[in-house]
Parts: C-alpha cells; sequence; structure tokens
C-alpha cells in the first residue's frame, strides 16, 4: 500500500530507467508518510518527557528561592548537596550520610521488594498458567482486583492489620502467642510489605505472559530425559519464560524505586525513601534545585541499574547455547 | 542418579521388556468419567519393535504415558524387566520417549538437546561429548549439530528427537505417532531408518500409529486396540491372515465378512458351510467355539473368479470393476444378496476380460478362510 503503487500503471514512463525512476518516488512518498505518522508521538514524547525533563536538568543548576522556586543564577550546589553537605558552623563539607541512607534504603527495599514478587509472583503465574483455558481468565480478573481500589485505601489496609492493635497482632496476642505487640508499622519491613502487596501483579501478568506461551510438553520431555523438578524448573521453564521474569522486575523494581505514598504512610516520618526525599526539597526543603538533582539521581540509578540487569541476563542467556 | 547403574542389576536373561497387568486408566470421575484403557495385559519383548496400532481416541498414547510415567494407572501394574515401575516418576525410569510434537527444547542447539539427557544422567563431559557425536552420526545430522532446535526442518527435528531419547540408551524407546507430520515420501524413508535405528541399538521399541500400513511393514508384533483394549497381538502376518475379531479384520487390510455354518470343530482348524452350500476348512482364532453359525471374513486377494461355476466355491454376479493400478477391484454380489470383492493382480499375460453383469464363480484359496470371534 505504498503511495507509488497507486500511480496508474498508464502513466508510468514507456521505456528505460522509468521502473528505477519510480521506485525512487515510492521510497520518497514511503519517508514522508512514516513523518507524518510519527509526528504526534514524536510531539508527545518531547512535551511529555523530554521537555519536563529539561526543565529539571536546567532547575538544578540554579539557585533556591527564599520561598520556594528559583533565581535564575547559575549554581551547582543543587548536585553538591545530593552526596555532600556543609556544615552549619565551620564551613566544611562532608558526605551526606542522610541523603546517602535514603540512597541505600531506597535501593536495598526496592531489591527486596522486587525479589519477593518475584518469589510469590512466579508460582502464582505458574498456577494460572495451568489451569484450564476457561478458568484462566477468571483468575487473571482476580489477580487485578486490587486495582480498582485506590492506592492509598489500600496501603491504609496494610496498615490496619499490622498496626499494634493490628489484625496481626491482635491474633497473636488472642491466641497467647505474644505478650507485648510486635512492631511492624513505621519499619522498613512494613514498607516492603506495602510495596510488595501493591506491585505484585506488575510481576504476575508478563510472567504469565511468557508462560502463557511456553510449550508444557516440554515439561514432561524434561521430567523423560531424568531432569527432577528442580532441574526441569532451572534449565526448561526458566530460560524459556525469562523475557516475562525480566519484564515483571522491571516493573516491580522502577515504581518501588520512586514509591511515594507507601513509604510515607507504612514508613511513617523517619523511614524515607527517595521519593519522600525529592518531595520533600519541593516542598517544606524549599530547595528545588536539590529536589531536582536528587530526581535526576534516581533516573541515573534506575538507568543503570536496567543496563546492568539487561546486560547480566542476555549474558545468562548465551552461556546455554 | 544411578539410573541406568541399579536397572543393569535387575536385567534378567529371559526377562520381558515390559509388562502390563491388567492395567486400567480412568479419567474424570463419575457420568463423565472416560476408561481410556480397560483391564489391558500386555508383555513386550526385549528387543523386539512392538507396535500399538488402533484408531485415534483408542487409547493408544494412554498407555505409552503409563509405560513413559507422565500418568499412573487407576489399577493394574506395569513392569519394566521384572520391576514394578506403576508408581516411579518419569526421570527415575530408563525409558525414554519420542513425542509426537518432538517437544525439543527451542532454546538449546541441537546438540544441546542431544546432550540433555545424559547431563542430568550425571555422566561426565567427555562421554557426554562422545556419546553426543556417536548419535548425531546414527541420524545423520552431524552437521547441523549448533543450529537452533527451531532453525531445522521437520525431518530433521525427527532425528533430533529420536537421537535425543537414544542417547541416554534407554531400555525400552517409546515412540508416539513419530511419523505423522511427516510427508509421504519423508515418512518413507523414516520407516526405514527406524527399523535401522532399532536393528543398531538393539533397544526395544514401542511405536504407536494408527497406520495399518506403517505396523504392518515395521514391526515384529503388532497389538491391535480398540476402545482401552487390546484385541489381538501377533506378528503382522498373524494379524493379517488369521485376525480374531472383525474389528481387527476391518481396520487391517480388506476384507469380506459373510456368516458360515460351523460343521466341525477341532483345535484350531473347524470345517463349515459357506452360504453356497460348498464345504470348506477354516482357520479358528483362540477361545471356545461351537457347531453353528459364525462370521467368516475372506481376503479379497485370497480369492479368485472364474468363468466355471460348478466346481466354485461360491458364484456372484459382477456389479463393478475399479482398476487401481497394480490390481484390479471386481465387486460383486452374491445369490443371498452380500456384497463380495475379489481382487487379482494385473498381468501383461493372460488377463480376462470380464464385463459388468456377468455371472462368475468365484475360487477360494486354501487356507483363506478365517473364523472371527464374536
Ligand atoms: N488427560 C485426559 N483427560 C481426559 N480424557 C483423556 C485424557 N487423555 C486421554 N483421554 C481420553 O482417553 C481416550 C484415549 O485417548 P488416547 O490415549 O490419547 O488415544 P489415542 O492416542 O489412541 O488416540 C480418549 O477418549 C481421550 O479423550
Ligand atoms: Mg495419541
Amino acid at each position: 500500500m505504498s503511495a507509488g503503487s497507486q500511480i496508474p500503471a498508464d502513466s508510468a514512463a514507456p521505456a528505460g530507467k522509468a521502473p528505477g525512476m519510480q521506485a525512487e518516488a515510492a521510497r520518497r512518498a514511503d519517508v514522508r508518510r512514516n513523518i507524518l505518522l510519527t509526528t504526534p508521538a514524536l510531539i508527545v514524547l518531547f512535551f511529555a518527557a523530554s521537555g519536563p525533563l529539561l526543565i529539571m536538568l536546567v532547575y538544578s543548576f540554579l539557585r533556591p528561592g527564599d520561598y520556594g522556586g528559583v533565581q535564575w543564577t547559575f549554581a551547582t550546589d543543587g548536585w553538591a548537596s545530593v552526596f555532600l553537605q556543609r556544615d552549619i558552623f565551620d564551613d566544611t563539607l562532608s558526605v551526606a550520610d542522610a541523603h546517602l541512607s535514603i540512597f541505600w534504603r531506597s535501593v536495598k527495599l526496592s531489591i527486596l521488594t522486587t525479589f519477593t514478587a518475584l518469589v510469590l509472583g512466579f508460582p502464582t503465574a505458574y498456577f494460572i498458567a495451568t489451569r484450564p483455558v476457561e478458568s484462566r481468565n477468571l483468575w487473571l480478573f482476580l489477580i487485578t482486583i486490587p486495582f480498582w481500589t485506590n492506592l492509598l485505601i489500600r496501603t491504609f489496609a496494610i496498615m490496619e492489620v499490622i498496626r499494634n492493635q493490628g489484625l496481626i497482632n491482635n491474633i497473636l496476642t488472642g491466641l497467647g502467642l505474644i505478650d507485648e505487640p510486635i512492631q511492624m508499622l513505621f519499619t522498613d519491613f512494613a514498607i516492603m510489605l506495602g510495596m510488595t502487596y501493591v506491585y505484585l501483579p506488575l510481576m504476575v501478568l508478563p510472567i504469565y505472559a511468557s508462560m502463557e506461551k511456553f510449550d508444557f510438553r516440554l515439561v514432561e520431555a524434561g521430567y523423560d530425559l531424568y531432569a527432577t523438578r528442580l532441574r526441569v524448573l532451572r534449565r526448561i521453564i526458566l530460560p524459556l519464560v525469562k523475557p516475562g521474569v525480566v519484564a515483571g522486575s522491571i516493573l516491580v523494581f522502577i515504581p518501588s524505586l520512586g514509591a511515594y505514598v507507601t513509604p510515607r504512610v507504612l514508613g511513617g516520618g523517619k523511614n524515607m525513601m527517595l521519593g519522600n526525599l525529592i518531595s520533600l526539597q519541593f516542598g517544606q526543603g524549599r530547595n528545588w534545585p536539590l529536589g531536582a538533582a536528587l530526581s535526576l539521581t534516581l533516573l541515573l540509578i534506575v538507568m543503570v541499574a536496567l543496563l546492568y540487569y539487561v546486560r547480566s541476563v542476555g549474558k545468562a542467556e548465551s552461556h546455554h547455547g | 542418579m544411578g539410573v541406568e547403574g541399579c536397572w543393569i542389576m535387575a536385567v534378567r536373561e529371559e526377562a520381558t521388556a515390559i509388562d502390563g497387568h491388567n492395567v486400567s486408566k480412568i479419567f474424570g470421575t463419575g457420568a463423565n468419567s472416560v476408561a481410556a484403557l480397560d483391564d489391558v495385559s500386555v508383555s513386550i519383548r526385549q528387543n523386539e519393535f512392538f507396535t500399538l496400532l488402533g484408531p485415534s481416541g483408542c487409547g493408544k498414547t494412554t498407555l505409552l504415558r503409563l509405560i513413559a510415567g507422565f500418568d499412573t494407572p487407576t489399577a493394574g501394574t506395569i513392569l519394566l524387566e521384572g520391576n514394578d515401575i506403576s508408581l516411579l516418576p518419569p526421570y527415575s525410569r530408563p525409558v525414554n520417549t519420542v513425542f509426537q510434537s518432538y517437544a525439543l527444547f527451542p532454546h538449546m542447539t541441537v546438540a544441546g538437546n542431544i546432550a540433555f539427557g545424559l547431563e542430568m544422567l550425571g555422566k561426565p563431559k567427555p562421554e557426554i561429548d562422545d556419546t553426543v557425536e556417536r548419535m548425531l552420526q546414527l541420524v545423520q545430522m552431524e552437521h547441523l549439530k549448533s543450529r537452533r532446535t527451531s532453525e531445522i526442518s521437520g525431518g530433521q527435528q525427527q532425528r533430533v528427537a529420536l537421537a535425543r531419547a537414544l542417547a541416554p540408551h534407554p531400555r525400552v524407546l517409546l515412540l508416539d505417532e513419530p511419523l505423522s507430520a511427516l510427508d509421504y515420501k519423508l515418512r518413507k524413508e523414516m520407516q526405514i531408518e527406524l527399523k535401522r535405528l532399532q536393528n543398531e541399538t538393539g533397544i526395544t521399541f514401542v511405536f504407536v500409529t494408527h497406520d495399518q500400513e506403517e505396523a504392518l511393514t515395521m514391526s515384529d508384533r503388532i497389538a491391535v486396540m480398540e476402545h482401552g483394549k487390546i484385541l489381538q497381538v501377533g506378528s503382522p502376518r498373524e494379524i493379517y491372515d488369521h485376525p480374531a475379531e472383525r474389528f481387527v479384520a476391518d481396520f487391517i487390510g480388506d476384507s469380506n465378512f459373510l456368516t458360515a455354518d460351523l460343521t466341525s470343530v477341532s483345535g484350531s482348524s473347524a470345517q463349515l458351510k459357506l452360504p453356497s452350500g460348498k464345504a470348506m476348512t477354516a482357520s479358528l482364532p483362540d477361545g471356545a467355539f461351537s457347531k453353528g453359525p459364525a462370521t467368516i471374513v475372506i481376503r479379497p486377494e485370497h480369492a479368485r473368479l472364474t468363468r466355471k461355476k460348478s466346481g466354485a466355491a461360491m458364484s456372484g454376479t459382477l456389479e463393478n470393476i475399479v482398476y487401481i493400478g497394480t490390481d484390479t477391484q471386481y465387486h460383486l454380489k452374491l445369490p443371498e444378496g452380500t456384497a463380495f470383492v475379489v481382487r487379482s493382480q494385473n498381468r501383461r499375460d493372460a488377463q480376462e476380460d470380464y464385463t459388468i453383469g456377468d455371472e462368475l464363480g468365484i475360487e477360494i484359496s486354501a487356507n483363506a478362510v478365517q473364523v472371527l470371534r464374536d
């Protein structure tokens, strides 16, 4: 359906180089059409993605305004204070321990969340993919039900379950298993639990998508060739559903790293994650350049982590040859 | 893993390869339960090419899966060289399968697929490499060993599936309609190839097919199945010449069925009277027979047409002539209204010229009449 094919046959020049010219014209028409077709996407990409990023980049090199906002003078303080802090008494520079520990907690909790979601999500996806075709949609539907409820409400629900006078502690006390309630709320564990709960479907769905394409007769072939269950999982199932595992891990890791609501509600004030630190700079902190620099740092971490992950997965793949 | 080790100890000289005792497999429960296998007993000898033959849905795959260990029997036991394996998981049975769908591992190369079973058995690397090379040679795939399985043709995938299943040198190789996905010419080639492989490796083959011609040309013995039961087991010649039941005769080759009157019964032969009144000697299958009416079968090629009606066993009216290249089929109607087909080989010399409507005599070769069980 190229534009060239619409030229009536009799309008083509009678002989010689005519076919070549016609092909060239068709090619150019194709290019023109392709540019037109991609324009809307390019516009959206610029205004929705690159534009805001550019603004952030500019802001990160400015001076903070006294009441928020920025002063339009060049400064590198925003970037410097991502990792360094200036002592208010003697003006010496030292490493910003508080920021580092927040970075570390964010990465650690995101990795833990991704891992837990994988451990829970993989068997779930396997379970759904091995159901009869008619009932799979029902199971998938059940998996997506939590999405219907507002994130904040779900997070408060978890709070209700794990707080000191909450469901778990009440049951344990009632059974006489513990005397003092176990402090779960406002800990890193609470944050991880909350994020795992919220992002689990993002792990299950892509793994299910690749398992659905997996030919389960290969499992029998594996058993037939003396592979035990664990070896069938490692040597046959995992390598073939890896694209789903990779996609699920990325989909869980990225939002975990930038999570705001869950650490805010379940971590209390003191167990901050990156999202909270950034929001603080644009709010009470009144340090927009630092906020912008922190946001870009987060972006960099995600990109580096992704590159590393995709590379290492690719390498493991080629090992099996 | 020691799977092989413990099996070598258990091999006895005269042991059969597979023994199924009263094996049943019922799928589902209650009203919609299906008896895929119904009290089947079968004995498969060492080193034989044993074929399960029957129409689709008769339970061939089910029996194979019970031997492989993918399913467990609802009742009965399965012995491998005298050891009860009914409840062993598939990875503990020295039995390998060539799947109908091949089920090659798409993320591994041809060589990787063949090596898989040996790796799982914990064989040392040099031995694995060695065996893989030998297997590649055996199925003539050396030049494609580093290809992905998606990058080779169907016939080549078939060979890889064979090599992969043969590499661990199983006690029994199970093949579930392995040739059904191939085109005619390739199928013929692979039939010969399979026979050769069985001879060279000396492994017991249990082969499943619904193609009677394939079964007849390849097998040492055939088990004909219907509705979850084995109706008859025997050499291709026994099955073809002496079918025991109407279904067997009907499923394999062309048949003329008649009702005859048994006049005397002794051992494996009987005297009977054809509907035409002519007395004949016939073979009897196993089982109890008494005098009286019985169904008999006569193969079309075991009958001959003649213009002399007087001495012939039967007579009939020629209704149709079908030319099929090597043979010609003559469709006749007997006086009592039954259809009867005579097949005769086309020869250049002395070919009789019959025309439709002729009244002809039908001669029947000696030993060509077989009585059937009901
Ligand atoms: N997993 C199963 N669940 C229910 N019924 C089955 C199952 N496997 C086979 N059957 C039924 O058992 C019968 C025999 O099947 P199968 O052994 O596959 O036949 P064949 O291989 O001879 O074509 C069929 O009626 C089939 O529908
Ligand atoms: Mg089958």
